[in-house]
């Protein structure tokens, strides 16, 4: 590994799937790192790739993907040189994976307390009567009312949000040094999601675990992310920590993202949708994939890729935009209120030093 | 005033009971009550399960209501008998879906989809008119009329979303019920769809009824909004001010579990937690008018303290009552 606080190091991956219409690039070029006790939230759109990102590391790819390039580093091994008997240890035992959707990722045929279980009897040889008591146990901690009772109720006698904490104690039995989120609280009410993420945030402090957050839900990124990386068709085009991307952002799709929700003041009129679709990738644009959408697109957008350029020791974009020679350009209103607040934070003292920890 | 503009719909004490006098009656709506100006957009906010999604069924008459009526257009809805009065309600009113996979045909072709209504309700002269109709429909919703002889597959998540629309517009209705409209879709997709429809609204003088659990996109596109729990409604009034000075402590809940893309605001949260078991005291509850066009479901007791909570948010004075 690279640095040694880096749990999992990503370098250059390049994933293709194979369609009938062709060879869809669904990943080009994405290199991350996640480190130890962190949470990265890795946003975009449908399509932009997050999900094939993360379904990567769990060696869960459709089978008509194909791996054309790059590494996954996680202990010192390449997961992608791994075989599936191999995964079938790392998976669920070293790295655990929550969905989006917890009416389907639980057995209905199965009492909830041998699903918690089942993980300790694989991977830690547990007899069946301790891996129980540690579901028990696990059941409490995720905030089941009643356990002892519960403990054997089949999936459909529990409430979305509920399923979605006995997904979260399934995940979690086997105390993972990684867990994936791909939109874990999409499905539910924002009263049941916000519970669901405390209880995300309690359980990452004391098993300290690293989270790979994935969500196209900036606010909740915003409550739950130690840094984010912003993917667009296939790429990151910008990763920083949470405060750098939400308070000085500089890739123009950022700006677009930012822009297009709807905030706590933003007055009647217009919202500032950002127009078009994302690029088709079974033929990726050369260039900045977001130049055909951006207002801010300059004619070498069009021509070559931009590379990262550094903004500070933790974050980089990769916008033309950045580069010594380009035109200074005003971001949108919106964005440029967001950098006021920013320039007032970086002042000493200011509680910029916050978001380096936990607490 | 909004009371002097015209009601274009009213429902009073409307009750959706499911299974009734069964073991597993299901009371999904239970005696609401509120009214639609002509060209507002009402929201209508609650969690899965408060019965929002049954009252814009009720309303547009999917389910027969087992209590309370629902007047449109001056006219009451249960006493539409003959075909003709229910074929010309059901023109009046659309309907936009959640699911812009699941609510559209996918044997169909566009133009097929579109100009059904025009069909059903003979709208077109030839079928020469059909497709010049449906060719401005979908360039009204931003689509372009090559995609008319295409089929939904062919389409990404936002722009079915834009067919579902031209689909309601065909028959030119004068309200459209849009429930959760935009929560399948991509954020900058939703800000696109939700303001083809504040267009719409203007250019075509709608009134939409949008159901939704996203309250900071119905706080954005509401002129009003109603918090929905347990089938009862239990605060109505203004968006900004249900927003920003929520007179319910449900209402308080709902809207502190908002997140907002802010890491400073996300690191200060304050959730304020509801005690439901308020709402199951057997106090008699009525809708009062705590402050002008702002209701509160209140017992007779509770009554002061949400004046005095309008009053400290400087939502009335107190000599005005």
């Amino acid at each position: 590994m690279e640095n040694p606080e880096n749990v999992i190091e990503v370098r250059n991956l390049e994933i293709d799937f194979h369609t009938y219409a062709g060879e869809v690039k669904a990943i080009r070029d994405v290199s991350f790192d996640l480190r130890k006790g962190e949470t990265l939230a890795i946003v975009g759109e449908s399509g932009s790739g997050k999900s094939v990102t993360t379904r990567s590391l769990m060696g869960l790819l459709a089978p008509n993907a194909e791996i054309k390039k790059g590494s996954i580093m996680f202990h010192g091994e390449d997961i992608i040189k791994k075989s599936e008997k191999d995964m079938q240890h790392i998976r669920g035992k070293d790295i655990a994976m929550i969905f989006q959707d917890p009416m389907t990722s639980l057995d209905p045929t199965m009492r909830i307390g041998m699903q918690i279980a089942e993980p300790l009897m694989k991977h830690k040889g547990l007899k069946k009567k301790e891996a129980v008591a540690q579901a028990l146990e696990m059941l409490k901690l995720v905030g089941i009312t009643d356990p002892e009772a519960r403990i054997n109720d089949y999936p459909y006698q529990f409430s979305g949000g509920m399923r979605q904490r006995i997904v979260i104690a399934i995940a979690l039995v086997c105390y993972p040094e990684v867990l994936i989120a791909d939109e874990p609280t999409t499905a539910l009410d924002v009263t049941i999601q916000a519970q669901i993420l405390d209880l995300m945030k309690d359980l990452q402090n004391r098993i300290d675990t690293s989270i790979i957050f994935i969500t196209h839900d900036l606010g909740v990124v915003a409550g739950m992310a130690d840094r984010v990386a912003v993917m667009y068709a296939g790429k990151i085009v910008e990763y920083g920590t949470v405060d750098e991307i939400f308070f000085n952002p500089q890739h123009p799709y950022t700006w677009g993202l930012l822009n297009s929700m709807p905030t706590l003041d933003t007055a009647s009129g217009s919202l500032r949708a950002i127009p078009g679709t994302p690029p088709d990738l079974l033929d990726p644009p050369t260039g900045d994939a977001f130049a055909a959408r951006s207002d801010y697109a300059m004619k070498i957008d069009t021509e070559k890729q931009p590379p990262f350029f550094k903004v500070s020791d933790t974050h980089y974009a990769a916008t033309w935009l950045l580069h010594p020679d380009a035109p200074k350009v005003t971001p949108p209103a919106e964005i440029v209120r967001r950098q006021k607040k920013f320039a007032e934070m970086q002042k000493p003292e200011a509680p910029f030093a916050h978001t380096a920890s936990k607490e | 005033m909004p009371d002097e503009r015209k009601k274009i719909l009213e429902v009073q004490h409307l009750k959706q009971y499911f299974n009734v006098g069964k073991k597993d009656e299901v009371r999904a709506v239970d005696d609401v009550s509120f009214d639609i100006y002509e060209g507002e957009t009402f929201g209508l906010v609650g969690e899965s399960g408060s019965g929002k999604t049954t009252t814009g069924r009720s309303i547009i008459h999917l389910y027969e209501p087992t209590d309370g009526t629902i007047i449109f257009n001056g006219k009451d809805v249960s006493k539409l008998h003959t075909k003709k009065e229910m074929h010309e309600f059901r023109r009046e009113i659309q309907m936009i879906f959640q699911d812009p996979y699941a609510s559209l045909n996918p044997r169909m072709k566009v133009k097929d989809i579109v100009a059904e209504g025009i069909d059903i309700h003979g709208l077109a002269k030839d079928d020469a008119d059909r497709t010049k109709q449906v060719e401005d429909l979908l360039e009204t919703v931003g689509l372009n009329k090559d995609h008319s002889s295409r089929y939904p597959h062919e389409f990404s998540g936002g722009q079915r979303q834009r067919i579902g629309i031209a689909r309601a517009l065909a028959v030119e209705p004068r309200f459209i019920i849009a429930d959760e409209p935009i929560s399948a879709l991509d954020v900058s997709i939703q800000a696109q769809v939700v303001n083809l429809m504040k267009e719409l609204q203007v250019k075509q003088n709608l009134t939409y009824l949008f159901i939704a659990h996203d309250l900071s996109m119905v706080k954005y596109i509401s002129d009003r909004i109603g918090v929905m729990h347990y089938g009862k409604i239990l605060e109505i009034g203004p968006a900004d001010e249900v927003y920003n000075h929520p007179l319910h402590a449900y209402t308080k809940s709902l809207i502190s579990a908002v997140p907002v893309p802010d890491p400073e605001f996300e690191r200060n949260r304050k959730q304020v937690a509801y005690d439901e078991s308020r709402e199951k005291d057997d106090k008699k509850r009525r809708m009062v008018e705590i402050a002008p066009g702002h209701f509160v479901r209140a017992s007779e007791d509770e009554v002061a303290m949400y004046t005095q909570r309008a009053i400290d948010a400087g939502l009335v004075t107190e000599f005005s009552e």
